[in-house]
Protein backbone atom coordinates (compact mmCIF):
# COMPACT_ATOMS: atom_id res chain seq x y z
CA UNK A 1 0.00 0.00 0.00
CA UNK A 2 1.41 3.25 -0.55
CA UNK A 3 2.30 5.88 1.65
CA UNK A 4 -0.21 7.74 3.21
CA UNK A 5 -0.56 11.75 2.36
CA UNK A 6 -0.25 12.55 5.94
CA UNK A 7 0.76 10.80 8.39
CA UNK A 8 0.54 11.47 12.69
CA UNK A 9 2.45 9.20 14.69
CA UNK A 10 2.48 9.29 18.45
CA UNK A 11 2.08 13.24 18.60
CA UNK A 12 2.38 14.56 21.64
CA UNK A 13 2.62 18.67 22.31
CA UNK A 14 2.84 20.09 25.47
CA UNK A 15 1.88 23.73 26.87
CA UNK A 16 4.11 23.91 29.75
CA UNK A 17 2.89 20.91 31.77
CA UNK A 18 0.37 20.30 30.33
CA UNK A 19 -0.10 17.53 27.47
CA UNK A 20 -2.93 19.25 24.57
CA UNK A 21 -2.29 16.43 22.69
CA UNK A 22 -1.37 12.97 23.70
CA UNK A 23 -0.07 10.43 21.38
CA UNK A 24 -2.24 11.30 18.93
CA UNK A 25 -1.85 8.69 15.55
CA UNK A 26 -3.92 10.22 12.13
CA UNK A 27 -3.99 8.72 9.16
CA UNK A 28 -4.60 10.49 5.84
CA UNK A 29 -4.83 8.48 2.10
CA UNK A 30 -4.24 10.51 -0.82
CA UNK A 31 -7.71 11.40 -1.77
CA UNK A 32 -9.45 11.22 1.38
CA UNK A 33 -11.59 13.96 2.93
CA UNK A 34 -10.82 12.72 6.99
CA UNK A 35 -12.71 15.29 9.91
CA UNK A 36 -11.44 15.73 12.98
CA UNK A 37 -14.28 16.89 15.68
CA UNK A 38 -14.15 16.63 19.48
CA UNK A 39 -15.41 19.63 22.11
CA UNK A 40 -13.19 23.28 22.75
CA UNK A 41 -9.93 22.34 24.16
CA UNK A 42 -9.68 19.01 22.50
CA UNK A 43 -6.33 19.27 20.94
CA UNK A 44 -8.19 19.35 17.42
CA UNK A 45 -6.55 23.30 16.28
CA UNK A 46 -2.93 21.99 18.26
CA UNK A 47 -2.86 18.89 15.75
CA UNK A 48 -2.93 20.91 12.89
CA UNK A 49 -0.68 23.40 14.32
CA UNK A 50 1.91 20.71 15.19
CA UNK A 51 1.61 19.49 11.90
CA UNK A 52 2.63 23.04 10.35
CA UNK A 53 5.42 23.20 12.84
CA UNK A 54 3.70 26.08 14.28
CA UNK A 55 3.91 24.45 17.93
CA UNK A 56 7.06 22.38 19.18
CA UNK A 57 6.17 18.64 18.87
CA UNK A 58 7.43 16.80 22.00
CA UNK A 59 7.33 13.27 20.36
CA UNK A 60 6.36 11.33 17.56
CA UNK A 61 6.53 11.92 13.90
CA UNK A 62 4.50 13.68 11.19
CA UNK A 63 5.16 12.56 7.48
CA UNK A 64 4.04 13.90 4.47
CA UNK A 65 3.98 11.17 2.16
CA UNK A 66 6.41 9.30 3.74
CA UNK A 67 9.09 12.08 4.63
CA UNK A 68 9.15 13.24 8.22
CA UNK A 69 8.36 17.30 8.17
CA UNK A 70 8.57 17.15 12.38
CA UNK A 71 10.77 20.04 13.60
CA UNK A 72 10.82 22.14 10.44
CA UNK A 73 9.63 25.59 10.07
CA UNK A 74 6.30 26.95 9.46
CA UNK A 75 7.42 28.05 6.07
CA UNK A 76 9.32 25.10 4.27
CA UNK A 77 6.19 22.73 5.55
CA UNK A 78 4.30 24.96 3.25
CA UNK A 79 6.76 24.49 0.87
CA UNK A 80 6.89 20.80 1.49
CA UNK A 81 2.68 20.65 -0.05
CA UNK A 82 0.54 21.33 3.07
CA UNK A 83 -1.59 24.47 3.68
CA UNK A 84 -3.75 25.50 6.45
CA UNK A 85 -6.75 27.21 6.41
CA UNK A 86 -6.48 29.00 10.09
CA UNK A 87 -9.17 29.30 12.54
CA UNK A 88 -10.82 32.86 12.16
CA UNK A 89 -9.51 33.19 8.10
CA UNK A 90 -6.82 35.07 9.65
CA UNK A 91 -7.00 36.55 5.59
CA UNK A 92 -5.19 40.31 5.84
CA UNK A 93 -8.27 42.55 5.67
CA UNK A 94 -6.55 45.69 4.59
CA UNK A 95 -4.70 44.25 1.76
CA UNK A 96 -6.94 43.45 -2.02
CA UNK A 97 -8.25 40.30 -2.62
CA UNK A 98 -6.05 40.05 -5.48
CA UNK A 99 -2.57 40.64 -2.83
CA UNK A 100 -4.42 37.62 -0.56
CA UNK A 101 -4.32 35.23 -3.69
CA UNK A 102 -0.55 36.61 -4.01
CA UNK A 103 0.47 35.79 -0.71
CA UNK A 104 -0.94 32.10 -1.35
CA UNK A 105 1.24 31.95 -4.11
CA UNK A 106 4.61 32.14 -1.84
CA UNK A 107 4.44 28.59 -0.37
CA UNK A 108 4.33 27.07 -3.85
CA UNK A 109 6.82 24.27 -4.81
CA UNK A 110 7.36 25.11 -8.44
CA UNK A 111 6.07 28.37 -10.30
CA UNK A 112 5.30 26.43 -13.33
CA UNK A 113 1.35 25.79 -14.22
CA UNK A 114 0.79 29.14 -11.58
CA UNK A 115 -2.07 30.72 -14.48
CA UNK A 116 -3.52 27.08 -15.19
CA UNK A 117 -3.78 26.49 -11.04
CA UNK A 118 -5.73 30.59 -10.61
CA UNK A 119 -7.87 29.89 -13.77
CA UNK A 120 -9.32 26.59 -11.43
CA UNK A 121 -9.30 28.47 -8.07
CA UNK A 122 -11.87 31.29 -9.65
CA UNK A 123 -13.96 28.81 -11.04
CA UNK A 124 -14.11 27.55 -7.98
CA UNK A 125 -14.27 30.44 -5.92
CA UNK A 126 -16.09 32.84 -8.60
CA UNK A 127 -16.21 35.84 -5.78
CA UNK A 128 -12.49 35.83 -5.52
CA UNK A 129 -12.05 36.82 -9.11
CA UNK A 130 -14.59 39.44 -8.92
CA UNK A 131 -13.52 41.72 -5.99
CA UNK A 132 -9.92 40.85 -6.81
CA UNK A 133 -9.39 44.47 -6.65
CA UNK A 134 -11.17 45.04 -3.17
CA UNK A 135 -9.88 45.40 -0.13
CA UNK A 136 -10.68 41.97 1.54
CA UNK A 137 -12.15 43.40 4.99
CA UNK A 138 -15.08 44.57 3.02
CA UNK A 139 -16.13 40.98 1.89
CA UNK A 140 -18.66 39.16 4.12
CA UNK A 141 -17.70 36.32 6.07
CA UNK A 142 -18.22 33.50 3.84
CA UNK A 143 -16.47 35.71 0.75
CA UNK A 144 -13.67 35.83 3.04
CA UNK A 145 -14.10 32.04 3.98
CA UNK A 146 -14.00 31.08 0.28
CA UNK A 147 -10.69 33.66 -0.11
CA UNK A 148 -9.02 31.52 2.88
CA UNK A 149 -9.91 28.31 1.37
CA UNK A 150 -8.79 29.65 -2.30
CA UNK A 151 -5.48 31.36 -1.14
CA UNK A 152 -4.05 28.24 0.70
CA UNK A 153 -5.51 26.51 -2.51
CA UNK A 154 -3.20 28.11 -4.87
CA UNK A 155 -0.31 27.07 -2.90
CA UNK A 156 -1.44 23.73 -4.99
CA UNK A 157 -0.91 21.44 -1.68
CA UNK A 158 -1.17 17.65 -1.62
CA UNK A 159 -2.49 18.01 1.72
CA UNK A 160 -5.09 20.89 2.77
CA UNK A 161 -5.55 21.44 6.41
CA UNK A 162 -8.98 23.57 7.81
CA UNK A 163 -9.62 24.68 11.11
CA UNK A 164 -13.08 25.01 11.66
CA UNK A 165 -13.75 26.95 8.32
CA UNK A 166 -17.76 27.24 9.28
CA UNK A 167 -16.85 28.78 12.45
CA UNK A 168 -18.89 32.39 13.02
CA UNK A 169 -20.68 31.50 9.44
CA UNK A 170 -24.62 32.11 8.93
CA UNK A 171 -26.11 28.44 7.82
CA UNK A 172 -26.95 29.43 4.56
CA UNK A 173 -23.00 30.32 4.29
CA UNK A 174 -21.89 27.13 6.07
CA UNK A 175 -23.75 24.93 3.06
CA UNK A 176 -21.67 27.15 0.88
CA UNK A 177 -18.38 26.08 2.40
CA UNK A 178 -19.08 22.22 2.79
CA UNK A 179 -20.23 22.46 -1.67
CA UNK A 180 -16.39 24.03 -1.72
CA UNK A 181 -14.94 21.34 0.21
CA UNK A 182 -17.09 18.80 -1.42
CA UNK A 183 -15.65 20.17 -5.34
CA UNK A 184 -12.57 20.20 -3.63
CA UNK A 185 -12.44 16.62 -3.13
CA UNK A 186 -13.35 16.37 -6.61
CA UNK A 187 -10.34 17.87 -7.58
CA UNK A 188 -8.29 14.98 -5.79
CA UNK A 189 -6.60 17.28 -2.85
CA UNK A 190 -6.12 15.18 0.53
CA UNK A 191 -8.23 16.94 3.53
CA UNK A 192 -8.07 16.91 7.62
CA UNK A 193 -11.14 19.11 8.37
CA UNK A 194 -11.40 20.38 11.63
CA UNK A 195 -15.16 21.02 12.49
CA UNK A 196 -17.24 21.93 15.24
CA UNK A 197 -20.32 20.65 13.45
CA UNK A 198 -19.95 16.61 14.43
CA UNK A 199 -23.16 15.38 12.92
CA UNK A 200 -22.76 17.40 9.31
CA UNK A 201 -18.75 16.69 9.35
CA UNK A 202 -19.44 12.82 10.12
CA UNK A 203 -21.90 12.66 6.92
CA UNK A 204 -19.22 14.33 4.57
CA UNK A 205 -15.96 13.00 5.20
CA UNK A 206 -14.41 9.55 4.78
CA UNK A 207 -13.78 8.84 8.54
CA UNK A 208 -13.90 11.09 11.37
CA UNK A 209 -11.90 11.14 14.51
CA UNK A 210 -13.38 12.36 17.40
CA UNK A 211 -10.72 13.79 19.46
CA UNK A 212 -11.01 14.84 23.64
CA UNK A 213 -8.87 15.18 25.87
CA UNK A 214 -5.87 15.19 23.26
CA UNK A 215 -6.44 11.86 22.47
CA UNK A 216 -8.51 9.73 20.04
CA UNK A 217 -11.72 8.86 21.62
CA UNK A 218 -13.35 7.25 18.48
CA UNK A 219 -13.54 6.68 14.65
CA UNK A 220 -16.65 7.26 13.15
CA UNK A 221 -17.85 6.50 8.91
CA UNK A 222 -20.19 8.29 7.18
CA UNK A 223 -23.37 6.03 8.46
CA UNK A 224 -23.11 6.81 11.63
CA UNK A 225 -23.76 10.51 11.30
CA UNK A 226 -27.90 9.71 12.42
CA UNK A 227 -26.42 8.14 15.44
CA UNK A 228 -26.43 11.09 17.72
CA UNK A 229 -26.40 8.77 20.88
CA UNK A 230 -22.92 7.57 19.95
CA UNK A 231 -21.50 11.25 19.04
CA UNK A 232 -22.10 12.23 21.91
CA UNK A 233 -21.07 9.57 23.85
CA UNK A 234 -17.62 10.26 22.56
CA UNK A 235 -17.42 13.72 22.95
CA UNK A 236 -17.74 12.87 26.77
CA UNK A 237 -15.53 9.75 26.95
CA UNK B 1 10.31 86.72 4.03
CA UNK B 2 11.88 85.15 6.81
CA UNK B 3 8.62 83.48 7.22
CA UNK B 4 8.92 81.57 3.94
CA UNK B 5 12.57 80.74 4.91
CA UNK B 6 11.50 79.26 7.87
CA UNK B 7 8.99 77.12 6.49
CA UNK B 8 11.78 76.00 3.63
CA UNK B 9 14.13 74.64 6.48
CA UNK B 10 11.44 73.22 7.92
CA UNK B 11 10.40 70.98 5.33
CA UNK B 12 13.79 70.81 5.23
CA UNK B 13 14.22 68.79 8.99
CA UNK B 14 10.74 66.97 8.49
CA UNK B 15 12.18 65.40 5.43
CA UNK B 16 15.21 64.62 7.18
CA UNK B 17 13.56 63.08 10.28
CA UNK B 18 10.33 61.45 8.05
CA UNK B 19 13.52 59.38 6.23
CA UNK B 20 14.80 58.46 9.79
CA UNK B 21 11.64 57.40 10.87
CA UNK B 22 10.32 55.38 7.99
CA UNK B 23 13.68 53.04 8.58
CA UNK B 24 12.85 52.52 12.35
CA UNK B 25 9.06 52.14 11.50
CA UNK B 26 9.65 49.36 8.53
CA UNK B 27 12.33 47.76 11.63
CA UNK B 28 9.70 47.60 13.97
CA UNK B 29 6.89 46.42 11.41
CA UNK B 30 8.67 42.79 10.93
CA UNK B 31 10.25 42.69 14.22
CA UNK B 32 8.04 44.85 17.02
CA UNK B 33 11.32 46.02 18.03
CA UNK B 34 12.12 49.54 18.76
CA UNK B 35 15.47 49.80 17.18
CA UNK B 36 17.25 52.54 19.85
CA UNK B 37 20.20 51.26 18.14
CA UNK B 38 19.17 53.17 14.67
CA UNK B 39 21.31 56.15 15.82
CA UNK B 40 24.81 54.24 16.02
CA UNK B 41 23.89 53.62 12.51
CA UNK B 42 24.32 57.27 11.54
CA UNK B 43 27.04 57.62 13.92
CA UNK B 44 29.37 55.00 12.62
CA UNK B 45 28.07 56.20 8.55
CA UNK B 46 29.34 59.41 9.19
CA UNK B 47 32.53 58.42 10.66
CA UNK B 48 33.05 56.11 7.46
CA UNK B 49 32.79 59.40 5.75
CA UNK B 50 34.73 61.29 8.21
CA UNK B 51 37.68 58.96 7.90
CA UNK B 52 37.31 58.64 4.08
CA UNK B 53 37.46 62.68 3.42
CA UNK B 54 40.76 61.83 0.76
CA UNK B 55 38.83 59.41 -1.55
CA UNK B 56 36.50 60.65 -3.98
CA UNK B 57 33.30 61.69 -3.02
CA UNK B 58 31.42 58.89 -4.74
CA UNK B 59 33.98 56.18 -3.01
CA UNK B 60 33.36 58.12 -0.01
CA UNK B 61 29.55 57.76 0.18
CA UNK B 62 29.99 53.89 -0.92
CA UNK B 63 31.99 53.10 1.82
CA UNK B 64 29.16 54.75 4.15
CA UNK B 65 26.48 52.62 2.26
CA UNK B 66 28.76 49.55 2.92
CA UNK B 67 29.12 50.06 6.59
CA UNK B 68 25.97 51.29 7.74
CA UNK B 69 24.23 48.42 5.48
CA UNK B 70 26.88 45.98 7.07
CA UNK B 71 25.73 47.06 10.90
CA UNK B 72 22.30 47.34 9.93
CA UNK B 73 22.46 43.28 8.78
CA UNK B 74 24.20 42.31 11.87
CA UNK B 75 22.54 44.01 13.72
CA UNK B 76 19.17 41.83 12.27
CA UNK B 77 20.96 38.77 12.72
CA UNK B 78 21.66 40.07 16.46
CA UNK B 79 18.18 40.49 17.05
CA UNK B 80 16.56 37.53 15.71
CA UNK B 81 17.05 35.13 18.57
CA UNK B 82 15.19 37.94 20.37
CA UNK B 83 12.29 37.59 17.93
CA UNK B 84 9.96 35.74 20.57
CA UNK B 85 11.32 37.52 23.47
CA UNK B 86 9.20 40.43 25.50
CA UNK B 87 9.34 43.92 23.90
CA UNK B 88 11.20 45.42 26.92
CA UNK B 89 13.73 42.66 26.36
CA UNK B 90 14.69 43.55 23.14
CA UNK B 91 14.41 47.22 23.73
CA UNK B 92 17.06 46.78 26.66
CA UNK B 93 18.97 44.52 24.16
CA UNK B 94 18.84 47.59 21.87
CA UNK B 95 20.05 49.78 24.33
CA UNK B 96 22.84 47.92 24.82
CA UNK B 97 23.86 47.74 21.48
CA UNK B 98 23.50 50.96 20.98
CA UNK B 99 25.98 51.84 24.41
CA UNK B 100 28.55 49.05 22.75
CA UNK B 101 28.98 50.79 19.54
CA UNK B 102 28.61 54.24 21.11
CA UNK B 103 31.54 52.98 23.41
CA UNK B 104 33.63 52.20 20.25
CA UNK B 105 33.49 55.12 19.08
CA UNK B 106 34.48 56.95 22.49
CA UNK B 107 37.33 54.71 23.05
CA UNK B 108 38.46 55.52 19.62
CA UNK B 109 37.63 59.04 19.98
CA UNK B 110 39.93 59.83 23.36
CA UNK B 111 42.71 57.90 21.47
CA UNK B 112 42.66 60.15 18.66
CA UNK B 113 42.07 63.01 20.29
CA UNK B 114 40.02 65.43 18.47
CA UNK B 115 37.98 68.04 20.71
CA UNK B 116 35.57 68.63 18.61
CA UNK B 117 34.78 65.70 16.34
CA UNK B 118 36.30 64.62 13.17
CA UNK B 119 34.95 66.78 10.03
CA UNK B 120 33.73 64.90 7.37
CA UNK B 121 33.96 67.24 4.01
CA UNK B 122 31.75 65.05 1.89
CA UNK B 123 29.61 67.23 -0.45
CA UNK B 124 29.97 70.00 1.36
CA UNK B 125 29.22 72.48 -1.46
CA UNK B 126 25.60 72.03 -1.02
CA UNK B 127 25.54 74.10 2.25
CA UNK B 128 26.13 77.25 -0.52
CA UNK B 129 23.14 79.02 -0.67
CA UNK B 130 21.30 80.68 -3.38
CA UNK B 131 18.77 83.29 -3.00
CA UNK B 132 14.99 84.22 -4.84
CA UNK B 133 14.09 87.52 -3.65
CA UNK B 134 15.14 88.13 -0.30
CA UNK B 135 14.94 84.63 0.38
CA UNK B 136 18.69 82.55 1.38
CA UNK B 137 18.11 78.50 0.39
CA UNK B 138 20.88 76.28 0.80
CA UNK B 139 21.30 73.62 -1.54
CA UNK B 140 21.08 71.05 1.20
CA UNK B 141 17.43 71.91 1.70
CA UNK B 142 16.60 70.84 -1.56
CA UNK B 143 18.50 67.90 -1.75
CA UNK B 144 17.08 66.96 1.59
CA UNK B 145 13.64 67.19 0.25
CA UNK B 146 14.25 65.66 -3.13
CA UNK B 147 16.07 62.85 -1.92
CA UNK B 148 13.19 62.10 0.77
CA UNK B 149 10.06 62.38 -1.66
CA UNK B 150 12.38 60.02 -3.72
CA UNK B 151 13.21 57.98 -1.33
CA UNK B 152 9.97 57.41 -0.40
CA UNK B 153 8.10 57.34 -3.62
CA UNK B 154 10.66 54.38 -3.95
CA UNK B 155 9.92 52.29 -0.92
CA UNK B 156 5.90 53.13 -1.64
CA UNK B 157 6.81 51.24 -4.96
CA UNK B 158 8.85 48.40 -3.14
CA UNK B 159 5.96 47.48 -0.95
CA UNK B 160 3.24 47.85 -3.04
CA UNK B 161 4.37 46.53 -6.34
CA UNK B 162 7.37 43.84 -5.47
CA UNK B 163 6.62 40.68 -3.88
CA UNK B 164 8.94 40.96 -1.31
CA UNK B 165 7.21 43.88 -0.52
CA UNK B 166 3.84 42.32 -0.09
CA UNK B 167 5.45 39.55 2.07
CA UNK B 168 7.12 42.62 4.62
CA UNK B 169 3.40 44.30 4.67
CA UNK B 170 2.33 40.52 5.48
CA UNK B 171 4.93 39.99 8.04
CA UNK B 172 4.50 43.62 9.80
CA UNK B 173 0.17 42.48 9.27
CA UNK B 174 0.12 39.46 10.78
CA UNK B 175 3.97 37.19 11.20
CA UNK B 176 2.28 34.29 12.09
CA UNK B 177 0.37 33.85 9.49
CA UNK B 178 2.75 34.96 6.88
CA UNK B 179 4.84 32.13 7.59
CA UNK B 180 2.41 29.37 7.37
CA UNK B 181 1.80 30.88 4.05
CA UNK B 182 5.65 30.41 2.92
CA UNK B 183 7.06 34.02 3.67
CA UNK B 184 10.30 32.76 4.77
CA UNK B 185 11.17 35.05 8.10
CA UNK B 186 14.82 34.99 8.05
CA UNK B 187 14.53 36.54 3.97
CA UNK B 188 11.73 39.12 5.04
CA UNK B 189 13.77 40.49 8.49
CA UNK B 190 17.25 40.62 6.49
CA UNK B 191 15.38 42.46 3.72
CA UNK B 192 13.40 44.89 6.38
CA UNK B 193 17.34 45.56 7.93
CA UNK B 194 18.63 45.76 4.67
CA UNK B 195 16.05 48.90 3.18
CA UNK B 196 16.72 50.83 7.23
CA UNK B 197 20.51 50.45 6.47
CA UNK B 198 20.27 52.22 3.09
CA UNK B 199 18.02 54.71 4.61
CA UNK B 200 20.43 55.34 7.73
CA UNK B 201 23.11 55.50 5.30
CA UNK B 202 21.53 58.02 3.23
CA UNK B 203 20.89 59.64 6.33
CA UNK B 204 24.11 60.25 7.26
CA UNK B 205 25.24 61.53 4.29
CA UNK B 206 22.73 64.33 4.23
CA UNK B 207 22.99 65.09 7.83
CA UNK B 208 26.92 65.17 7.97
CA UNK B 209 26.89 67.65 5.32
CA UNK B 210 24.53 69.83 7.60
CA UNK B 211 26.81 69.11 10.61
CA UNK B 212 30.26 67.93 9.75
CA UNK B 213 31.96 67.32 12.79
CA UNK B 214 31.72 64.12 13.66
CA UNK B 215 31.16 62.42 17.20
CA UNK B 216 30.45 59.56 19.33
CA UNK B 217 26.89 60.59 20.15
CA UNK B 218 26.57 62.23 16.57
CA UNK B 219 22.67 61.56 15.62
CA UNK B 220 21.76 60.43 18.67
CA UNK B 221 19.66 63.28 19.87
CA UNK B 222 17.77 63.19 16.68
CA UNK B 223 17.06 59.71 17.26
CA UNK B 224 15.60 60.38 20.43
CA UNK B 225 13.58 62.60 18.75
CA UNK B 226 12.64 60.53 16.20
CA UNK B 227 11.75 57.58 18.11
CA UNK B 228 9.37 59.98 19.91
CA UNK B 229 7.83 61.24 16.69
CA UNK B 230 7.36 57.33 15.55
CA UNK B 231 5.23 57.08 18.55
CA UNK B 232 3.18 60.45 18.40
CA UNK B 233 3.02 59.78 14.14
CA UNK B 234 1.65 55.54 15.00
CA UNK B 235 4.15 53.40 14.82
CA UNK B 236 2.83 50.48 13.67
CA UNK B 237 1.73 52.09 10.35
CA UNK B 238 4.87 53.22 7.77
CA UNK B 239 2.65 56.10 6.95
CA UNK B 240 1.67 56.62 10.36
CA UNK B 241 5.33 56.59 11.58
CA UNK B 242 6.48 58.79 8.36
CA UNK B 243 3.89 61.12 8.89
CA UNK B 244 4.65 61.48 12.80
CA UNK B 245 8.73 61.93 11.80
CA UNK B 246 7.99 64.97 9.21
CA UNK B 247 5.49 66.83 11.81
CA UNK B 248 7.69 66.57 14.76
CA UNK B 249 10.78 68.23 12.16
CA UNK B 250 8.52 70.36 10.80
CA UNK B 251 7.28 71.92 14.04
CA UNK B 252 11.17 72.09 15.31
CA UNK B 253 12.07 73.83 12.29
CA UNK B 254 9.19 76.08 12.45
CA UNK B 255 9.58 76.64 16.80
CA UNK B 256 12.92 77.14 16.24
CA UNK B 257 12.64 79.94 13.38
CA UNK B 258 9.96 81.58 14.84
CA UNK B 259 10.99 81.81 18.67
CA UNK B 260 13.29 84.36 20.81
CA UNK B 261 17.12 83.73 19.89
CA UNK B 262 19.73 84.24 22.43
CA UNK B 263 18.27 85.69 25.55
CA UNK B 264 21.32 86.87 27.60
CA UNK B 265 22.06 89.94 25.21
CA UNK B 266 18.02 90.83 25.58
CA UNK B 267 17.63 90.46 29.34
CA UNK B 268 17.50 88.13 32.19
CA UNK B 269 16.73 84.67 30.83
CA UNK B 270 20.17 82.84 30.45
CA UNK B 271 18.41 80.47 28.13
CA UNK B 272 18.81 79.39 24.20
CA UNK B 273 16.24 78.75 21.71
CA UNK B 274 16.98 74.94 22.13
CA UNK B 275 15.81 75.08 25.46
CA UNK B 276 12.16 76.39 24.44
CA UNK B 277 12.37 74.54 21.45
CA UNK B 278 12.83 70.94 23.22
CA UNK B 279 9.82 72.27 25.41
CA UNK B 280 7.56 73.30 23.36
CA UNK B 281 7.89 70.06 21.39
CA UNK B 282 7.49 67.84 24.36
CA UNK B 283 4.91 69.69 25.39
CA UNK B 284 3.22 68.99 22.36
CA UNK B 285 4.16 65.43 22.40
CA UNK B 286 2.43 64.80 25.09
CA UNK B 287 -0.54 66.64 24.55
CA UNK B 288 -1.01 64.35 21.42
CA UNK B 289 -0.15 61.15 23.69
CA UNK B 290 -3.04 62.30 25.94
CA UNK B 291 -5.45 63.23 23.36
CA UNK B 292 -4.77 60.71 20.81
CA UNK B 293 -2.89 57.63 22.73
CA UNK B 294 -2.60 55.44 19.05
CA UNK B 295 -1.13 57.99 17.50
CA UNK B 296 -1.66 61.46 16.11
CA UNK B 297 -2.70 59.86 12.78
CA UNK B 298 -4.20 56.79 13.61
CA UNK B 299 -7.26 55.43 12.36
CA UNK B 300 -10.42 55.82 14.22
CA UNK B 301 -12.20 52.45 14.71
CA UNK B 302 -11.01 49.06 14.58
CA UNK B 303 -11.18 46.10 12.70
CA UNK B 304 -14.70 44.58 11.90
CA UNK B 305 -15.38 41.10 12.29
CA UNK B 306 -17.26 39.98 9.21
CA UNK B 307 -19.94 37.40 8.99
Amino acid sequence: MAEPALDVEGLEVRYGAVAAVRGLNIQVQTGEIVGLIGPNGAGKSTTLHAIMGAVPVRHGDIRLAGRSIRGKKPESITRSGVSLVPEGRRIFAEFTVEENIRLGLVGRRSQAGIATDLEWVYELFPVVHRYAGRPAGTLSGGEQQQLAIARALVARPDVLLLDEPSLGLAPQVVDTVFQVLRQIRECGVTVLLVEQRAQRTVAFADRTYVMSNGEIRMTLAPADAGDTDRIVAAYFA
Amino acid sequence: MTQIQTVIDAVGLGALYALMAVGIALVFGVMRLVNFAYGQLIMFGAYALAFTNSLPEGVSILVCLAVVVALSLAMGVAFIPLRRASPATMLVATFAISFLLQSIALLSYSYRNKPIGDPALVLSGLNKAFTIGSVHVRWITLVLIGTAAVCLAALALLLERTDIGLQIRAAAADFQTARLLGVQAGRVIAFAFLVSGVLAAIVAVLFVVQTPFVTPDYGLKETIIVLVAVVVGGIDRLTTATLGGFAIGFATGLFGGFLPGQGPEQGSFPFTTRVYLDSVIFLLVILVLLLRPGGLFARRGGPVERV
